[in-house]
This record gives structure tokens, sequence and C-alpha cells, in this order.
């Protein structure tokens, strides 16, 4: 399967890859790891007349610990993410989930802009960095602006960049001294998540003060469980986890595919979270 | 076209290619190294595995112009003056393949798992495996070899 034809360029820069973007056109788009873009070229789902390949924009990797947050540029890939020291405490989510994307050719060429930027609600980042409080930083011709993550998706394959934007940032909060995991359900290995769950939290003597759950695959875009989050605040005993992980079902009906129907998918959702937390305590 | 320059098994090609181009064609078409296979061509089943600067790459899933000025290395780069490389060398003795179809891919990709991990366990290899899939089943074997080579490769 060969895409249809269109123009490649390899910008030096980060200006001007901004450049060929807004005098493409429409059309234009960058390409990061290709591993999202590529394979929908090739059914022909997408046609791009020009692509511009910031793949090499070297300083556009990068992770840096901004005091208050953890910054990271958009073209780290997975690989690079799943052993990234910086990332500690909370955010050590993101190497957690970066470790369980795709297989390793996969996760050597996949970025983590390029899986915020595509929007794919069974995509693994968006829900950590959701669940992190994160944010993206997205460069145009006019300036470069900053977008909360909770702002960012709008739908599947539908996010709040404009054409001719680049992601080159995503921002994510420490949450120090907090514990962290993803539980990935799949039913084999190197698929997508039917449902996943991740974790952020906050616990000391086994009382949970603070808790962060997004989930992966339960809705158009990630979402973060807020019934689960407000009932586990203060939950002391497995208890009261499974029953803060039955308020799931307050984020709305999932829709059903190939793989799971709705109350499939609710069911999961339920089963992980408590997984997800007893993890992350542990 | 676009003219590219990239370097394969360590020698240097300058060619035209269309952007549309995906390496794995650009390297069994222009450069008639047809060591590399394709097997699913929707970068599921690992047979067109080669290292792009050292990293191992589902060649079905980059385009030629994104190799360029790049090193790339695949099953034929893999031998020294005739000898097989270790990882060769165990899956012809711990019998790691069968109708050999998937078996350059997964040679890549087990190199590219002992580049990253010198001594992995079973699981870790499994794990590690998990982007490449061999139509005879023939895992045990595999596994097997890829331990092996990693022992022989230290
Ligand atoms: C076999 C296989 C299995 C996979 N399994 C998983 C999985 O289990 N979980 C998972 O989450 N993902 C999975 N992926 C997807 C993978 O993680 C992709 O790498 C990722 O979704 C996209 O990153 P990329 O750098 O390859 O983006 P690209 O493919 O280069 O780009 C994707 C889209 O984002 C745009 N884009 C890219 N970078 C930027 C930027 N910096 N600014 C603005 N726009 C940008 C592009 O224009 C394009 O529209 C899998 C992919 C494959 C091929
Ligand atoms: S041919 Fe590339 S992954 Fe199957
Ligand atoms: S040996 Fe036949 S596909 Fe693996």
């Amino acid at each position: 399967m060969i895409p249809a034809a269109f123009e490649y360029e390899r910008p030096s820069s980060l200006a001007e890859a901004l450049k060929m973007l807004s005098e493409g056109g429409d059309d234009a788009r960058p390409i990061a790891g290709g591993h999202s873009l590529l394979p929908l070229m090739r059914l022909r789902l997408a046609r791009p007349s020009l692509l511009v390949d910031i793949g090499g924009l070297a300083d556009l990797r990068y992770v840096r610990d901004e005091g208050d947050h953890i910054a990271i540029g958009a073209l780290c890939t997975h690989h690079e993410l799943a052993s990234a020291q910086e990332l500690t405490g909370g955010c050590r989510l993101i190497a957690q989930v970066a470790r369980q994307i795709g297989d390793p050719q996969v996760r050597h060429r996949g970025t983590i802009g390029g899986s915020i930027a595509h929007a794919d609600p069974a995509s693994d980042l968006p829900a950590a960095v959701l669940a992190l409080d994160g944010a993206v930083v997205a460069r145009g011709a006019g300036g470069s602006r900053t977008i909360p993550a909770a702002d960012f998706f709008l739908g599947p394959l539908m996010s709040a960049l404009e054409p001719g934007e680049i992601l080159t940032e995503v921002r994510v909060a420490k949450r120090v001294g907090c514990g962290s995991t993803y539980e990935k359900f799949q039913r084999r290995a190197q698929d997508w998540a039917i449902v996943a769950v991740a974790a952020v939290i906050e616990s000391s003597g086994g009382t949970i003060s603070n808790a962060a759950i997004g989930l992966t695959n339960m809705a158009g875009t990630p979402i973060r469980a807020s019934g689960v989050e407000e009932a586990l605040a203060g939950a002391a005993s497995e208890e009261a986890i499974a029953e803060a992980a039955g308020r799931v079902s307050e984020v709305g009906t999932p829709l059903p595919d190939q793989n799971a129907s709705s109350e499939y998918r609710l069911h999961l959702a339920e089963v992980l979270i408590r997984r997800a937390v007893a993890n992350a305590m542990s | 076209m676009k003219r590219i320059s990239v370097t394969v098994n360590g020698v240097r090609h300058e060619a035209e290619v269309e952007p549309r181009t995906l390496l794995v064609y650009f390297i069994r078409e222009q450069l008639g190294l047809t060591g590399t296979n394709v097997g699913c061509d929707t970068s599921s089943c690992g047979a067109c595995t080669v290292h792009l600067n050292g990293q191992s790459v589902k060649s079905c899933t980059v385009l030629a112009v994104q190799a360029d000025g790049q090193e790339v290395t695949t099953i034929e780069g893999l031998a020294t003056n005739g000898k097989l490389h270790p990882m060769q060398q165990a899956f012809h003795e711990e019998h790691g393949l069968q109708c050999g179809f998937c078996t350059p891919g997964m040679i890549m990709a087990a190199v590219g798992i002992v580049d990253e991990n010198p001594d992995p366990s079973e699981a870790e290899v499994r794990e590690a495996l998990e982007g490449n899939l061999c139509r005879c089943t023939g895992y045990h074997n595999i596994v097997r070899a890829v331990i092996s080579g990693a022992k022989a490769s230290v």
C-alpha cells in the first residue's frame, strides 16, 4: 500500500517549519515519527499535499524539570520517555505509559507530540497527560499559546490545534510524593487499549488524600473520572476504593465497538480503577 | 522527486526517490537488498524490521526521505567477512526458523533487544518481540535463539 503523492520538506528550525506550513496551505501537515500518520496515508485516509518533517528538530527533544512542572519536548520518543530520569513522583506515570505503547520498533519512532496532536481516543499518553493536569504549548505563525489538556482534546482525531500550529512542548504536574500506575487492558501483545486507566494517588498510612484518574478509550476523548476521584479522597479501605470505582458509571455510556460492548467497557474500567489505585499505593 | 543520500550497511547510496516511497521498497527495489521482507504492510508484523541509526524500526512505516542522511542496517549488513553475526548463528543452531519469512525481521529486532538489554530473561525476550509475528508460530525456538544469541554477543 503506497500513499498518494505529496511534497516533502525537511526544515532545519522550528521557525522554518512554521513558515513552510503556513505557505503550504490547508493540506500541509507536520510529520514527527509518522507512526500514526503514515498508516493513515497508506490507507489513503489521509492525503496531505505537503509533509513538513519536524522529526529532525533536536531542540524539541528534552525533558526538563521546571520547578513546579516537568516540560517534555514534543519530539521525545516513547522509547526515550520510558527511561527518562527526570520523570519522578507522580509524573513517572508518563514513563510507565510510554513503556506500554505498541512495541519496541514503534517506541523508537513515535513521539509524545504526535501522540497528543493525533488525539486518538485509544492512545495512551493523552489520558496520562490529562491525569497529571497537563498542558500543551502550541506555536503558530502568530506566536505561542498554552492550552490546558482539559481543553485540548475535542473529539476523535480532533484537537484544539489550529492548522499551521506545531505542538512544541507537553507540561505535566510533578506531583511529588504521589504514586502512579497505568493499567492497560488489551487482548493481545502490541494491541491498543480496549480500556486503560491512569491513576495518580497521594496517600499516607493507607488513606488517600488526593486522586487523579484518567481514562483511555471510554469516550471520544480521554476523560477524567471526577466522581471516582471525589469518592477516593479519604478512602482508607479496599471496600471504600471499590465503592469509589463504581462511580465510573457517571462518565456516561462509552461507545461499543468490535472489541467491547458499552457494558463490558464500564465493567473493565471499574476493575482497572481498583487495580490501578491499589498498585499506585503499593 | 527528491535526492537522498542514505548509508546502508556502511555503503553510501545517492538516489532519486518519490517522497511517498517507503524505506522498505527503497531498500528492496532500488538497492536490490531483498533480505528485508514485507509481511503485512500495516506496521504490525515486523518482517520489515531494519535498524535506523542503530535502533530497530519497521521500514514499511518510514519514508525513504526520512532516512536521508541517516544510517540503515539491514540483515545483509550483519555478517562480517563471511562470518555470520552471533544472532544469525544462534537462529541457525537453535532452529529459530521454519519457512524463514519472518527471520530477517526477527533477527534485526533481536539484535536491537540485546543492544538495549544484553542479558534478557525469557519473559523480557517474549515481551520485546511483541512487534514481530511468525506465521509458522515457531516462537519457542525463536526465543531460545535470542537468549543464546545474547550470550554469544557479549
Ligand atoms: C503498530 C503500531 C502500534 C501502536 N500502538 C500504540 C499503542 O498501543 N498506544 C498508543 O498510544 N499509540 C500506539 N501507536 C501510535 C504511536 O504511538 C504513534 O507514534 C503516535 O500516536 C503518533 O506519534 P508520531 O510521532 O508517530 O506522530 P505522526 O504520525 O508523525 O503524526 C500524527 C499526527 O499528529 C500531527 N503531529 C505530529 N507531531 C506534531 C506536532 N509536534 N505538532 C503538531 N502536529 C503534530 C501530524 O500532522 C499527524 O496528523 C501505534 C502505532 C503503530 C504503528
Ligand atoms: S511489513 Fe512492516 S510491519 Fe509488517
Ligand atoms: S518462520 Fe515462517 S513466518 Fe516465522
